[in-house]
């Protein structure tokens, strides 16, 4: 690989400027001395060796597309694509009727759709809150059907990527504002408010997501009159608000406890209301200050939906695991949560990415 | 203050009113009521254990377990279509069932004294008899579980699979060590690569796995001894009669076709037969349907749409690599009876 480089770097054509300079660049921050010439070697060895296993197993090796036997054949050798061309449609819209599973993908398509929108700062707008209702409304009465001519499908039946766009973007959508609630009223010098926020987040904190996630599923209905049930799916995501809305509201709270007293003061000497003041002048400053850790809840978040399959409902993950259950194509699941996992890196890396341009945007006063 | 005596006076009244009503209403069952008014059956299935109770690559449910809540929706409704199912895990799955998230449990759940009782359980019937076992290297040579000394066994916790080996071993007087792994394709890995000398779960388990994650499936063998009982089966809730009648003679019906020799392929050219079992059983005489509070052509239906135990087995269980076995009909050699359907 070493050889390789230089090749490169230094080959017969060359000698202008910008190699000349791309090689001192590379002597200077890799071959500087004996110990740095010795580490860059191993690691390059490394990092080679590891790509060309990667890529023997992964693309020349690997069996794209064929029955399970060509994969059981392969097994060991190389990686076994063949199963998502059999199962990608179970992997992404689960138990939901065959013939209608255009529906999710539209449904899909939508969010895709609402993220982009919302993503563009020209938008950021009185129009966005409509924007969004109108596409919600859209996708429920997709997802849902049960008139102009589409079938109703019951919530039992929903399943893989779009449980989880739905669970983690209602998640995230409403665990905000509570956050923010429940971020002030923990400043607040209202005791009976103070306290009760202070419980809340310290209680739900003080249990993992799973115990939530179990609580909605498994005690929760036994308190409920018998013959009154409440939906599974609603339950989970109430859970998840629940969950996410807590840790948020520490994140919200760092915020507001890093922006210097002066900004309070300066709100109360211009004879601001509470409300005024914080939604003017506190919590503009403060949000911007915690895009880095807020992000990092989301993406947690957006992660943790995945949870979800200990109470059965069948997110992208569980789906895969179910696709993988299939006597014909058992054993496989490295292979299935290598491709899942690379959906779940999509979303996570495009959130860091916005963030950290957003941050960088927003705070732009801050790098003068 | 009158309000409220008049809200506790209304509470106390009503709620007087509703425990009599209750306590003496055995001829009508709530279950099935609300199951009619709803139009569908709420079936709380497995959702990854193949051919037991799992959606398919078009996302259909299928399976042994998935069948026998078909035939209940076949027996109410004449529909084997007008089911709902929910995906339960095990710790959830007695949860769900006490709560009335679901109306029949049917989730590959072994029928034993504790669930039938404190859990508030009424198991129905057994659609499936298992039994835990061991598999082996044939090159170890080994040809009984007595000869495990000294073993090391690989076991999915928490199950009453470990319980049964610690005291199969206990009793037996010999001496394993356990390697403990959570998931089933783990163990399955560890047993390949012979981190344990053996692999234990229940026998429809081994043979699967033997059939299809072995790479030749004839290097591994199955020991002969099983060592405990696992009879599989539907439940309801504890407390509507009726409805476990209802469950009960659904998987019973299914039985009873095989023995009969009705098929879903059959069954349409055997409606005018002259045997009076046959007779009863597709509703023509006898009036069987009427005494469960249901259509007469009950287990017509069941059979015509979800067919007869055999065929759901073959359907489902023997693409795993399963044999019949002791699921075969008594008058095969199996233990697979039921009571008359008449």
């Amino acid at each position: 690989m070493a050889n390789g480089h230089s090749t490169a770097i230094g080959g017969p054509s060359s000698g202008g400027l910008m190699d000349s300079k791309a090689a001192q660049w590379v002597r200077a921050n890799f071959f500087s001395s004996w110990w740095n010439t010795a580490l860059s070697l191993v690691l390059l060895y490394i990092v080679g060796k590891t790509l060309i296993w990667f890529l023997g197993w992964g693309v020349f090796n690997a069996v794209w597309y064929g029955p399970a036997a060509d994969c059981r054949a392969a097994k060991g050798i190389g990686a076994c694509w063949a199963v998502f061309p059999e199962k990608w449609r179970f992997i992404l819209f689960a138990t939901y009727p065959y013939d209608e599973q255009w529906r999710p993908a539209l449904s899909c398509v939508i969010f895709f759709a609402l993220y982009v929108y919302s993503a563009l700062r020209v938008n950021w707008n009185g129009r966005l809150p409509l924007v969004w209702i109108v596409g919600l409304l859209a996708i429920a009465f997709l997802m849902w059907g049960g008139t102009f001519g589409l079938s109703f499908v019951p919530q039992e039946r929903w399943g893989g990527l779009v449980l989880t766009l739905i669970l983690s973007t209602f998640g995230i959508a409403l665990a905000f504002p509570l956050a923010i609630l429940l971020a002030l009223g923990r400043r607040s010098h209202m005791p009976a408010i103070k306290t009760l926020c202070v419980v809340y987040i310290e209680l739900i904190r003080g249990v993992p997501l799973i115990s939530l996630l179990f609580m909605a599923s498994v005690m929760f209905p036994l308190f409920l009159p018998e013959g009154i049930t409440i939906d599974k799916l609603l339950r989970a995501q109430i859970a998840i608000i629940g969950f996410a809305g807590a840790y948020l509201a520490e994140v919200v709270r760092g915020g507001l406890q890093a922006l210097p007293k002066g900004q309070y003061e300066a709100a109360d000497a211009l004879g601001l209301s509470y409300w005024q003041a914080t939604r003017m002048i506190i919590l503009p400053q403060a949000l911007r200050m915690v895009i880095p850790p807020m992000v990092n809840t989301f993406i947690g978040l957006f992660k943790d939906t995945s949870l979800v399959l200990i109470i059965g409902l069948l997110d992208i993950l569980n789906a895969a695991k179910t696709a993988v259950s299939d006597p014909a194509w058992r054993g496989f699941g490295p292979d299935v949560y290598f491709g899942v996992s690379l959906i779940y890196f999509v979303f996570c890396f495009a959130m860091s990415k916005y963030s950290q341009q957003v941050e960088h945007e927003l705070n732009r006063d801050r790098h003068r | 203050m009158k309000t409220m005596a008049t809200v506790l006076a209304t509470a106390v009244v009503a709620f007087a009113a509703a425990v009599p009503a209750q306590a003496q209403a055995p001829a009508s069952s709530p279950t099935l009521d609300a199951v009619k008014a709803r139009g569908f059956v709420q079936c709380g299935a497995n959702g990854s254990v193949a051919g037991f109770g799992m959606p398919n690559a078009q996302g259909v449910w299928t399976g042994l377990d998935v069948d026998s809540c078909r035939a209940v929706a076949a027996a109410v409704f004449g529909d084997a279509t007008k089911v709902r199912y929910t995906a339960l895990t095990a710790q959830q799955r007695f949860t769900a069932i006490q709560s009335g998230e679901v109306d029949i449990l049917a989730r590959n759940t072994t029928w034993t004294l504790s669930r039938d009782t404190s859990l508030g359980l009424d198991f129905v019937g057994v659609n499936f008899y298992d039994g835990q076992g061991f598999m082996v290297k044939k090159s170890a040579n080994i040809k009984s579980a007595k000869e495990l000394n000294g073993a090391t066994i690989c076991v999915q916790p928490g199950t009453t699979t470990e319980l049964n080996l610690a005291d199969y071993f206990r009793a037996n007087r010999i001496r394993f060590t356990p390697v403990v792994i959570e998931r089933l394709e783990e163990n399955i890995a560890a047993y390949l690569a012979g981190r344990c000398d053996a692999f234990t779960t229940d026998v429809s388990g081994l043979a699967s796995v033997r059939a299809s994650n072995t790479p030749v499936p004839a290097d591994h063998v199955i020991l002969p001894e099983v060592i405990s009982k696992e009879p599989l089966g539907p439940s309801v809730r504890h407390g509507d009669q009726r409805w476990a009648d209802i469950v009960r003679w659904s998987l019973a019906a299914m039985v009873e076709a095989e023995e009969i020799g009705l098929s879903s392929t059959n069954i349409d050219s055997q409606l005018n037969s002259t045997n009076p079992a046959i007779q009863r059983f597709v509703g023509a005489t006898g009036g069987l349907g009427a005494m469960m509070g249901i259509d007469n052509k009950w287990a017509y239906n069941i059979v015509k749409q979800v067919g007869n135990y055999g065929e759901s087995f073959t359907r489902n269980v023997t693409p795993l690599g399963i044999e019949r076995g002791v699921n075969n009909l008594w008058t095969n050699g199996g233990i697979m009876y039921v009571p008359p359907v008449r």
